[in-house]
């Protein structure tokens, strides 16, 4: 047994923490807040350079054949950076569903683009508000193409590709299929959202055409989510310890009644608890890395695990972060906002903390429910 | 990362299993022992068979394992209901410490039967007027010869009625900072002017003791570390009690709650089934699995040569009360039947409402949360002290009440 990443792994995170500190600074993210662009499109190709769309893609597909502890990594990095772009949608999701679930086709056409990052994919699963499910998804697919509208679709409005979940319409099973976005009956409006610096929309299909994924779909769209929800919780572990680190700063430099406010109990408690809530996270993670990469029987429980950890230590960091700054925190001017906004984000994608709470506790009871 | 076992971790997993399988008392063996005869037999057979204190050098008594191999052995006997609580305060914090600062003689003498569990250590640090403050203390010793000589008092020791040997932080110098005027010793509890005197705790239970010091004399040679030179020594003690305590011992937690949430109805369904219990027990688990999990990476530091460090605090800070609320919580399962307190009528033989009881002393020994939370920001985040009215100014002249 060995509890701690490699030190080659390491390396990758004090190297991805130095190229997104000098690419990725606050000034770019302030600026993907303030922009009307889509997405850091500098960022993507750099980030590209660095193959980073590729690190758990085999060699035969363009990829670098690395593992998933180098890409829990490099997604912590990427929530620290509050990085502005459509990293998860196109790796976590896009990518993990092609080469997990997708035909040989689909992979060859698709994935050595994906990695190269000159593609951008995406996941299409919410169609409003509520849990999605097969009772209520009404996206079909029949005869070859698919139509429905989905939103909020993360990185809809600049996606080549979408993996849509939608209903068959011969077996009503919900099934995974892959749609070209360079089709004339794909339609796509803007959405906002509250995390200004990444992009969502609303796509409406048109009788498209689609091509399925695997057949087996439940268990396929389960097993999607719980490989993302591991990568997704790296990033919130990332994003969370960045909100601390602001908050600490801060609560040194600031004085009030004569002294620094980290020296008061009142604020020291508050970061000793987001501490403790962002090493459960991050311990959790550890687990939910290995469960991943090794294909263990425990992912599901893993996954939710890290997932509901993340949620929680990401949301509570930035949200006393913001307390601990006080009414600059609250200003536009303060970095403080981009943490709020991207853990709030994050928290919301690939389902909520009750829904993963549900997903676990299932888990729990049927392992239990074995054993007796 | 590897959160399997290597091949020779699985071999040794497999022979630690074995060996427990032919080895732990029950039946006859136990009947009628208490619950400290029993610890004191389970522990003399696991020392014969060199499974006692098993990271320990051979020469104290240990087999040099390593901490990977300390947790498979951990994890395979805490398979049974042995007890273990009695040896917690010797070999997890007072023999780390003898380790630290004893000299070798006294080592040689010392940690076998500790490891034994021949003898038994309590730890004498609190006092009625030094709690969270602990260097505050007041119990002085004053140097006479090749001896020092004793008197104060000490309160909230475990186990000082069946303890043979404890150690001891007391102040030589008053005429200086507080830090500064403290030594550390360890003493024979039998020796002459030692008083034991039992505390009622809440839980009716009486684990804890007064300790009263009257001239009590305890040769210089059992001194550990320079004179003054105390409030360090007891910094290393207070470092692995930490890591030590933990969830103190008791063996509530989420697998006894999905348990009882599978028993118990609640609408007509199992309680499981309801999305209010289930967002509970996946809290729960969340803090269980991520100290577990924090857990065995301090280990891998350790199996590298590092000190287990402040970090560990967070195991009491939140496995504490994470007992207190996760006990509740069982309670409310069993609705308006959760006060029951019966072996017989209780679910889990009242192990739930022991452990609602138990959990408020638990959140104090050891550095209260709220000290645990000041240690995680100041020496972890590195936030300044909060201003110390006693700051650099003699013991004697500090305001007191």
């Amino acid at each position: 047994m060995n509890f701690e990443f490699s030190e080659e792994q390491q390396m990758l995170r004090d190297q991805a923490r130095g190229f997104l500190a000098q690419h990725c600074p606050p000034s770019a993210v302030r600026t993907a807040l303030d922009s009307d662009a889509p997405f850091d499109a500098e960022l993507w190709r750099k980030v590209a350079d660095m193959g980073w769309m590729a690190t758990v893609i085999p060699e035969e597909y363009g990829g670098l054949g690395l593992s998933y502890y180098e890409l829990a990594v490099i997604a912590e990095e990427m929530g620290r950076a509050v990085a502005p772009i459509p990293f998860s949608s196109s790796v976590y999701l896009a990518s993990e569903a092609l080469l997990q679930f997708g035909t040989e086709a689909l992979r060859e056409r698709w994935l050595p683009k994906l990695a190269e990052g000159s593609v951008i994919g995406t996941f299409a699963f919410a169609e409003g508000i509520g849990r999605p499910c097969a009772d209520t998804i009404t996206a079909t697919f029949s005869g070859g193409s698919l139509s429905g509208t989905k939103l909020p679709v993360p990185d809809g409005d600049i996606a080549d590709l979408v993996i849509v979940v939608a209903k068959d319409a011969a077996s009503q099973a919900m099934c995974l299929y892959a749609v070209d976005c360079a089709q004339s009956g794909v339609r796509r409006d803007e959405l906002q959202t509250l995390d200004f610096s990444r992009s969502h929309a609303t796509l409406h299909f048109d009788n498209v055409q689609a091509e399925p994924l695997q057949a087996d779909g439940e268990t396929t769209i389960a097993a999607l989510l719980d490989r993302a929800a591991v990568l997704f919780g790296w990033e919130q572990i990332g994003l969370a310890d960045a909100a601390l680190e602001q908050a600490r700063e801060y609560a040194m430099q600031r004085y009030a009644f004569g002294r620094q406010i980290g020296s008061y109990q009142a604020i020291k408690h508050k970061l000793a608890a987001v501490y403790a809530k962002n090493s459960l996270a991050r311990s959790n993670g550890y687990y939910g890395a290995w469960a991943l990469q090794e294909k263990s029987s425990d992912l599901t429980l893993a996954a939710a695990t890290v997932r509901v950890a993340g949620i929680q230590a990401s949301l509570f960091a930035t949200q006393e972060n913001i307390q601990t700054h006080g009414g600059m925190g609250f200003t536009w001017e303060f970095d403080c906002q981009f943490y709020y906004r991207r853990a709030r984000l994050l928290a919301s994608v690939v389902g909520s903390e009750a829904m993963w709470q549900d997903r676990l506790v299932g888990e729990l009871d049927r392992s239990s429910a074995a054993v007796a | 990362m590897d959160f399997n076992d290597t091949q020779d971790e699985a071999r040794f997993r497999a022979e630690a299993a074995a060996w427990l399988a032919d080895n732990v008392p029950q039946g006859e063996e136990i009947a009628g022992l208490t619950r400290l005869e029993f610890a004191r037999l389970w522990q003399k057979r696991k020392y014969d068979a060199g499974w006692a204190c098993i990271g320990w050098e051979p020469k104290f008594g240990g087999r040099g394992a390593t901490p990977i191999e300390q947790v498979i052995w951990d994890q395979e006997e805490s398979k049974y209901d042995v007890p273990s609580r009695f040896f917690m305060i010797g070999q997890g914090m007072a023999a780390p410490t003898m380790m630290m600062w004893a000299s070798a003689e006294d080592q040689a003498r010392y940690l076998p039967p500790l490891a034994s569990g021949e003898e038994i250590w309590c730890q004498l640090f609190s006092e009625p007027a030094s709690g969270s403050d602990l260097a505050a203390l007041r119990t002085r010793a004053e140097r006479d010869g090749d001896a020092w000589v004793i008197n104060g008092q000490k309160i909230w020791t475990s186990g000082a009625h069946y303890s043979d040997f404890g150690i001891l932080v007391v102040r030589t110098d008053p005429s200086v900072p507080k830090h500064k005027g403290l030594t550390y010793f360890f003493l024979d509890m039998r020796s002459p002017g030692v008083e034991i005197r039992p505390i009622k705790q809440l839980t009716g239970e009486s684990e804890f003791n007064e300790v009263y010091f009257t001239d009590v004399r305890i040769p210089d040679s059992q001194r550990l570390g320079e004179v003054g030179q105390g409030w360090h020594v007891a910094l290393s003690t207070l470092m692995n009690e930490r890591a030590a305590i933990g969830e103190g011992g008791f063996s509530v937690g989420v697998d006894m709650a999905v348990r009882i949430a599978q028993r118990v109805m609640l609408n007509g369904r199992p309680a499981i089934e309801d999305s209010a219990v289930r967002a509970k027990i996946a809290n729960f688990h969340v803090q269980e699995t991520g100290l577990k999990f924090a857990g065995y990476r301090s280990l891998t530091a350790m199996s590298r040569g590092e000190m287990p460090g402040p970090e560990n605090s967070i195991a009491k800070l939140i496995g504490a009360p994470k007992l207190q609320q996760l006990s509740s919580f069982c309670m409310d399962l069993m609705e308006m039947a959760g006060v029951i307190w019966d072996p017989e009528l209780s679910l889990e033989a009242g192990a739930v409402q022991m452990a609602y009881m138990g959990a408020p002393g638990l959140r104090i020994a050891g550095g209260t949360d709220e000290i645990l939370a000041n240690i995680v920001a100041e020496r972890v985040l590195g936030l300044p002290q909060e201003p110390r009215m006693d700051k650099g100014i003699p013991f004697t002249e500090v305001p007191t009440g």
